[in-house]
C-alpha cells in the first residue's frame, strides 16, 4: 500500500519537517507532489521516531504547510546508468537535460558508492603525459590519481583543465577506451558553455558526460552532482573498463553549498562555518578515484577549486590538500606576467609520481630532474627577496645566476602555449638545458653520474 | 534473548534507542537486519546513543538493536601480524574474498582466520601454578615472529589439563586452568580484549634506550627512546607521510603497527605493496612478517576511524606482552580527533576550541599514555613507542590537536612547509623540533658511541643555531659583508644542511645510515670547521678554502661512501688536512 503524507510540519531553508510517518528508512528518497502538479524529490536526513527531517533537492520555494503530498519511494538516492550515457548531458542530480530521453538503466546504482577496499586498489603508476612540461615533469600526472588545481578567480584553471584533457586524450595505448566526466557545480552558463565548446573543438564531445549544475541551480542539487558524476565514472570504469578523467569545479562552490545546507539544519559549526564534517564529506568525493585488480578502467580526478582570497590555508584547499595526491597551484602574480599556465611549481606536488617515473616509464633522469629544478627555484626566491631588500647589483655572483636561472625557467619552462604539446623528452631535455646555466657545483641533489650524461653548461 | 530494544532515531553514524534499560556505557550492539557493529556512547533514563561503525543509509526506525554485554574487544591470537584490518578489526583480505573490491556493510568475518592450523609447543605441564600473562604456549606466527600465548590478564590458577604439541585452531582449547574460586577456564590460542583498556603491565620503566630509525636528524638531534612518544605535526605535502614510511620501514623495533587512520586509499595500496617488497636488513624477510596495518581510509565510516586508534595501540600491547619492541605509526590522529569532533557535534555536545570536544586533551593524554617501556607480566622486557603525525588546519600549529599532542608527546618533529616546498627531506625543521629524551638517552650514547658522538651533535645543533641568527642579517644586507669567520659558519651549516640533515630516501645507500656513519659524517664536518677555522684566523680569504671544492664534497659524502666503507672517512680527514697544510705554510 502506498501511502501520501499530506502537508509538513515545518520548513527551514531547504529542509522539511514531517511528523507520524511510518516505515521509513535513512537515506530514503521522498517525492513531493505539489498543490500546482510539479514533482520535487528529498532526501531523509535525520529521523526522530516519527518525524522526519527531509531536504528538498529543488528548493522549498512554494511550499507551505499544507500543499504538498509526500510519498515514499522505498530506496536511497540512485542513479540509471548505461553505456549510453557516453555524450550525454545531464542536470545536477543527473537527469537528461539534453532533449535526448531518458537513460534506460541496465543497472541503477546508490550515488553514495561504497568504500573501494584497500587491498583491492592497485597503487597507481602509470603516468599520463599531459604535454605540459610543469606538470608533466615536476608533478606528474597518474592514472588513478586526484590531483586538484588550486586556483583563484579569474585565473586560468579553465584553459589549464581543457588543454590536459585535449592533450592527454592521445597518449597510450588505451586512446579509445578514454572518456570525460564533466561535473560543473555552481558555475557560470558561460564556463559550462565554453568547457562544451572546447570539448568539441578537441573532438571528445562524444566522449564526454557533463552533468550541469549552475550557479542559480538549487544547492541542495550542488551537493548531489559531484556524487552523480562518480557513479557514472565508477560504472564507466570499473563495469565497462574504461579510463575516465572526472573534471569537477568548482569544489568551492559546492562546500559553501554544504555549508549552507548543514547550517539551515542546525548544526554545530566547525571552522569558518563549515561543517565539522567536511572532510569526511570532501574525502567521500575524492576517494573515489583509482583503480581495482581485476579491472582494467580507472578513475582520474581532477577538481577545480577556487581559493577564497587566493588563501591556500582556507578550510577547503586545506582539507582538499589533506586528501589528494598532491596539488597544482595556480599563481595570480605569474599569470599577472603574462605566463601561461600560471602554475607555482613550488607549493604543487604530485605524491604519486615518484613511483611513476623515472627508467620504465619516463626515463631515468626525471626524479633526479625535478629535485634539482625544485632546489634552484626555491633558491631563486630566496635570491629575489634579498634582491628587493639590497638591490639586485648588490647580490653574489652566484645568486645573480639564480635570478638569471628563475627568469629563463619562467620564460621557457613555465611558459608555455595554450596549444603546445610538449613531450616528456623535450620537457626533461629543457629542464637540463635550463639548469645547465648554474654552476655545476649549485647542483646539488643529483649524483655526478647523471651530471656527467646531462649537464652540459 | 527476548529483544524489544528497537531503532528509534538516526542521524549520520549515530542512532538513539528509546527506553532500554539492558545497555551499559561503551557495549558493543549490532544495528538492524544487517547487524552493524556499533558501540553505547550515551545513556539516559529516556534515550541510549550509539553511534554505528558502518554506513547508516537503509537503517529504519523500528530495526531491532542487541547488546553483545561486552565492550568493543579485539580477538588477540596468532594470525594478526602479516594482516591488514579495518578500524575495528575486521580483516580486510577476507572482506574482499567474500565481497568483492567494494566494501559491503556488515561483513561478518572472523577477525583472524579460525581454520588455518598453528604448530602449538605447550610450556606448562598439569599442576603448574600460572598467574595473568604468564606463557603457556608458544607457535611461530611467521618465520621471524614467535607468537607467545599468555594467560589472560585477570586468570590466575593451576593448570588442570594440557594437550600435546600439535597443530590447533585458534578456537580449539590447548590447556584448562582451574583458578582459586574451582571454576575451570579453556585455554585457547586467542582472548579478548577491549580496546580502550590498557593492557597491564609489571612496572613501567624509564626510557633509557634510543629506537634507531637511520634518518639523521632524528638519531642525532632529536632522538627517540623506545618506549617513548613523537609527534610529527606538518601541514600537506610536507613528507608526514613519508617520514612514518621511513620509519617503518627501518626502525628497529620487533613489530611495526601501521595504523591508516582517515588517510588515502592509495597510500595504503602504496603501503601493502612496498612492504611486501621490500627486505628487513636485519632478518632478510619481507617486512610484512613483522608488520601489521590498520586501514581505515578517510572515506570509510567515520566512527571506526575514531575506534582504530585503540584497536591500533590494543594489538600493540599485546605484542608487548610477549617481551617484544613494538612501534605504532599512526597516520594522522588529526583524522582521529575531528572523528571526535564529528561524533560529538552529532551528539550537540558542548564544543570548546574550535569545535573539538572540551576532552579532547584527556583522549590524546590516555592514549599517549599507553606508550611505554616495561617489564611485562610474562617476565623480560617490552616496549611501545608511539609515533603519531599531526595535521593542522592551514599549517597552523597553534590549532588545538598540535598544542594538545604537544603536551603529551615527548618528541616534536616539526615539518616544515618551506623545507618541503625545496625539497629537503625529511623536512623536520631543526629550530622548531625538539627531544625531551636527550637525558634519558645520554648515558646510552657515550656508552655506545662514545662521549664524542654527544660532543658532535652538540656542536653540531650549535652551528644550526648560530647559522639562524646570522641569517636574520643576511637577509637584510646580503652574505657579502659578513666577515670570514661568520661566513664559514654559514659554509659549515650549509654542508650540515645538505651534506647531512638532508637524506635521499630513494637512495639505496641514503634511505637508512648506521649510527657509526652518522657520526662520522659529523666528524668529517666537524674536522674541515675546524681547520678553515684555524685558517681563517690567520686573515687568509675564506673563497680560497671553498674553491678548494671540500665543502663540495662533503655534501656528496652522503652518496659516495657507502654503509659498508666506513674506513673511506680516514681517507676524507686525510684529504682535508692535506690540502688545506698549503695554508699553513
Amino acid at each position: 500500500m502506498i501511502i501520501d503524507y499530506v502537508g509538513v510540519k515545518e520548513i527551514n531553508g531547504s529542509l522539511i519537517v514531517m511528523d507520524g510517518v511510518k516505515g521509513v528508512s535513512n537515506e530514503e528518497i521522498v517525492d513531493i507532489r505539489l498543490d500546482n502538479g510539479t514533482i520535487r524529490q528529498g532526501r531523509v536526513v535525520q529521523i526522530e521516531g516519527e518525524k522526519i527531517v527531509v531536504q528538498v533537492f529543488e528548493g522549498t520555494r512554494r511550499i507551505s504547510l499544507k500543499n504538498t503530498r509526500t510519498r515514499l519511494t522505498g530506496h536511497p538516492m540512485e542513479m540509471p546508468l548505461s553505456p549510453e550515457i557516453i555524450g550525454r548531458v545531464l542536470n545536477g542530480s543527473g537527469k537528461p537535460i539534453d532533449g535526448l530521453g531518458d537513460i534506460f538503466p541496465v543497472k541503477r546504482a546508490n550515488i553514495n558508492g561504497t568504500p573501494i577496499n584497500p587491498v583491492s586498489r592497485i597503487y597507481p603508476k602509470n603516468y599520463i603525459n599531459t604535454g605540459i612540461s610543469t606538470i608533466d615533469t615536476l608533478m606528474t600526472l597518474i592514472r588513478g590519481q586526484k590531483l586538484p588545481i588550486f586556483s583563484g578567480s579569474g585565473m586560468k584553471h579553465n584553459d589549464l583543465a581543457v588543454q590536459i584533457v585535449r592533450q592527454a586524450k592521445i597518449s597510450g595505448a588505451d586512446s579509445t577506451n578514454f572518456c570525460v566526466v564533466f561535473a560543473a557545480m555552481g558555475v557560470q552558463k558561460d564556463v559550462a558553455d565554453y568547457f562544451k565548446r572546447s570539448f568539441e573543438e578537441s573532438g571528445v564531445l562524444s566522449r564526454v558526460v557533463m552533468l550541469l549544475n549552475l550557479s542559480n541551480d538549487p544547492i541542495i542539487e550542488r551537493t548531489l552532482t559531484p556524487r552523480c558524476a562518480l557513479t557514472v565514472a565508477e560504472y564507466l570504469a570499473f563495469e565497462l573498463d574504461m579510463h575516465v578523467l572526472v573534471i569537477m569545479t568548482d569544489m568551492t562552490s559546492y562546500a559553501e553549498a554544504l555549508r549552507e545546507f548543514s547550517s539551515s539544519k542546525g548544526e554545530i559549526p566547525g571552522r569558518k562555518g563549515y561543517p565539522g564534517y567536511l572532510y569526511s564529506d570532501l574525502a567521500s568525493i575524492y576517494e573515489r578515484a583509482g583503480m581495482i585488480k581485476g579491472k582494467n578502467g580507472s578513475v582520474t580526478q581532477i577538481p577545480i577549486l577556487t581559493m577564497p582570497n587566493d588563501d591556500i590555508t582556507h578550510p577547503i584547499p586545506d582539507l582538499t590538500g589533506y586528501i589528494t595526491e598532491g596539488q597544482i597551484v595556480l599563481d595570480r602574480s605569474l599569470q599577472g606576467q603574462g605566463f601561461y599556465p600560471p602554475v607555482n611549481v613550488l607549493p604543487s606536488l604530485s605524491r604519486l609520481m615518484k613511483d611513476g617515473i623515472g627508467e620504465g616509464y619516463t626515463r631515468a633522469d626525471h626524479q633526479a630532474l625535478a629535485n634539482q629544478l625544485f632546489a634552484s627555484y626555491a633558491k631563486v626566491i630566496d635570491a629575489r627577496s634579498l634582491a628587493s631588500v639590497i638591490g639586485e647589483e648588490e647580490l653574489s655572483p652566484t645568486d645573480k645566476k639564480y635570478i638569471e636561472f628563475g627568469k629563463l625557467f619562467e620564460n621557457r619552462f613555465v611558459n608555455q602555449g595554450f596549444n603546445e604539446n610538449r613531450s616528456i623528452e623535450q620537457s626533461l631535455d629543457l629542464g637540463w638545458e635550463l639548469l645547465s646555466t648554474l654552476p655545476r657545483t649549485e647542483l646539488d641533489r643529483v649524483d655526478d653520474a647523471i651530471l656527467d650524461k646531462y649537464y652540459k653548461g | 534473548m527476548e529483544n524489544n530494544n528497537v531503532i528509534y532515531g538516526i542521524n549520520g553514524p549515530v542512532v538513539t534507542v528509546k527506553q532500554a534499560d539492558c545497555f551499559e556505557m561503551m557495549e558493543m550492539v549490532h544495528v538492524g537486519k544487517q547487524k552493524l557493529v556499533g558501540e553505547v556512547i550515551g545513556i539516559t533514563d529516556d534515550l541510549t546513543t550509539i553511534q554505528v561503525y558502518e554506513e547508516t543509509t537503509g537503517l529504519k526506525p523500528g530495526d531491532p538493536v542487541t547488546g553483545t554485554g561486552a565492550p568493543m574487544n579485539v580477538l588477540l591470537g596468532p594470525g594478526i601480524i602479516d594482516n591488514i584490518f579495518d578500524g575495528i578489526e575486521r580483516p580486510l583480505k577476507a572482506i574482499e574474498e567474500q565481497a568483492g573490491a567494494f566494501i559491503n556493510r556488515g561483513a561478518a568475518v572472523s577477525s583472524l582466520d579460525d581454520q588455518r592450523l598453528w604448530n602449538v609447543t605447550l610450556k606448562v605441564k598439569v599442576g603448574d601454578k600460572v598467574c595473568g600473562g604468564q606463557i603457556y604456549a608458544t607457535l611461530p606466527e611467521t618465520p621471524i615472529i614467535e607468537h607467545r600465548l599468555m594467560v589472560h590478564p585477570d586468570l590466575c590458577g593451576e593448570i588442570v589439563k594440557v594437550m600435546p604439541d600439535g597443530e590447533y585452531r585458534i578456537f580449539d582449547t590447548v590447556a584448562v586452568l582451574r583458578d582459586d574460586e574451582g571454576s575451570e577456564h579453556n585455554l585457547t590460542l586467542c582472548q579478548q580484549w577491549p580496546i580502550r583498556t590498557a593492557r597491564p603491565v609489571k612496572e613501567r620503566l624509564a626510557p633509557t634506550v634510543p629506537l634507531i630509525t637511520g634518518q639523521r636528524v632524528i638519531d642525532t638531534l632529536f632522538p627517540i627512546a623506545k618506549g617513548g612518544t613523537a609527534a610529527i605535526p606538518g601541514g600537506f605535502g610536507t613528507g608526514k607521510t613519508m617520514t612514518q614510511h621511513q620509519l617503518a620501514k627501518w626502525c628497529d623495533a620487533d613489530i611495526i603497527i601501521y595504523v591508516g587512520c582517515g588517510e588515502r586509499g592509495n597510500e595504503m595500496s602504496q603501503v601493502l605493496e612496498e612492504f611486501s617488497e621490500l627486505i628487513d636488513p636485519k632478518s632478510q624477510r619481507p617486512m610484512t612478517d613483522r608488520t601489521v596495518l590498520i586501514a581505515n581510509t578517510s572515506n570509510m565510516p567515520v566512527a571506526a576511524r575514531e575506534a582504530s586508534i585503540y584497536t591500533g595501540i590494543t594489538l600493540g600491547e599485546y605484542y608487548r606482552d610477549m617481551g617484544y619492541h613494538v612501534a605504532m605509526m599512526a597516520d594522522s590522529t588529526s583524522r582521529w580527533a575531528e572523528a571526535l569532533r564529528e561524533i560529538s557535534g552529532r551528539l550537540e555536545e558542548m564544543p570548546a576550541e574550535e569545535g573539538f570536544p572540551a576532552y579532547l586533551p584527556s583522549r590524546l593524554a590516555e592514549f599517549y599514555e599507553r606508550g611505554g617501556r616495561a617489564d611485562v607480566l610474562s617476565g623480560g622486557e617490552g616496549s611501545v613507542t608511539l609515533i603519531g603525525a599531526v595535521s593542522p588546519q592551514g599549517s597552523d600549529f597553534s590549532e588545538p590537536v598540535t598544542q594538545n599532542t604537544k603536551r603529551f608527546t615527548r618528541c616534536f618533529w616539526a615539518l616544515d612547509k618551506s623545507l618541503a616546498y625545496s625539497r629537503h627531506y625529511p623536512a623536520i625543521n631543526w629550530m622548531d623540533s625538539y627531544s625531551e629524551y636527550f637525558n634519558d638517552l645520554d648515558p646510552w650514547f657515550r656508552q655506545n658511541l662514545g662521549d664524542d658522538f654527544v660532543e658532535y651533535r652538540n656542536r653540531i645543533s650549535a652551528l644550526l643555531q648560530e647559522e639562524s641568527s646570522l641569517m636574520e642579517i643576511v637577509k637584510l644586507i646580503g652574505a657579502d659583508v659578513l666577515p670570514d669567520d661568520q661566513k664559514l659558519v654559514i659554509e659549515t651549516a650549509k654542508a650540515i644542511r645538505v651534506g647531512f640533515l638532508q637524506q635521499n630516501a630513494f637512495h639505496a645507500d641514503d634511505t637508512f645510515v648506521p649510527l657509526e656513519k652518522q657520526k662520522a659524517m659529523m666528524k668529517t664536518i666537524l674536522h674541515l670547521h675546524t681547520k678553515a677555522k684555524e685558517i681563517v684566523a690567520k686573515e687568509i680569504p675564506l673563497s680560497k678554502i671553498i674553491n678548494l671544492g671540500l665543502f663540495d664534497k662533503l655534501n656528496k659524502m652522503k652518496y659516495d661512501i657507502p654503509n659498508s666503507k666506513l674506513e673511506m672517512f680516514d681517507e676524507y680527514i686525510k684529504e682535508i688536512d692535506e690540502k688545506l697544510a698549503a695554508f699553513s705554510k
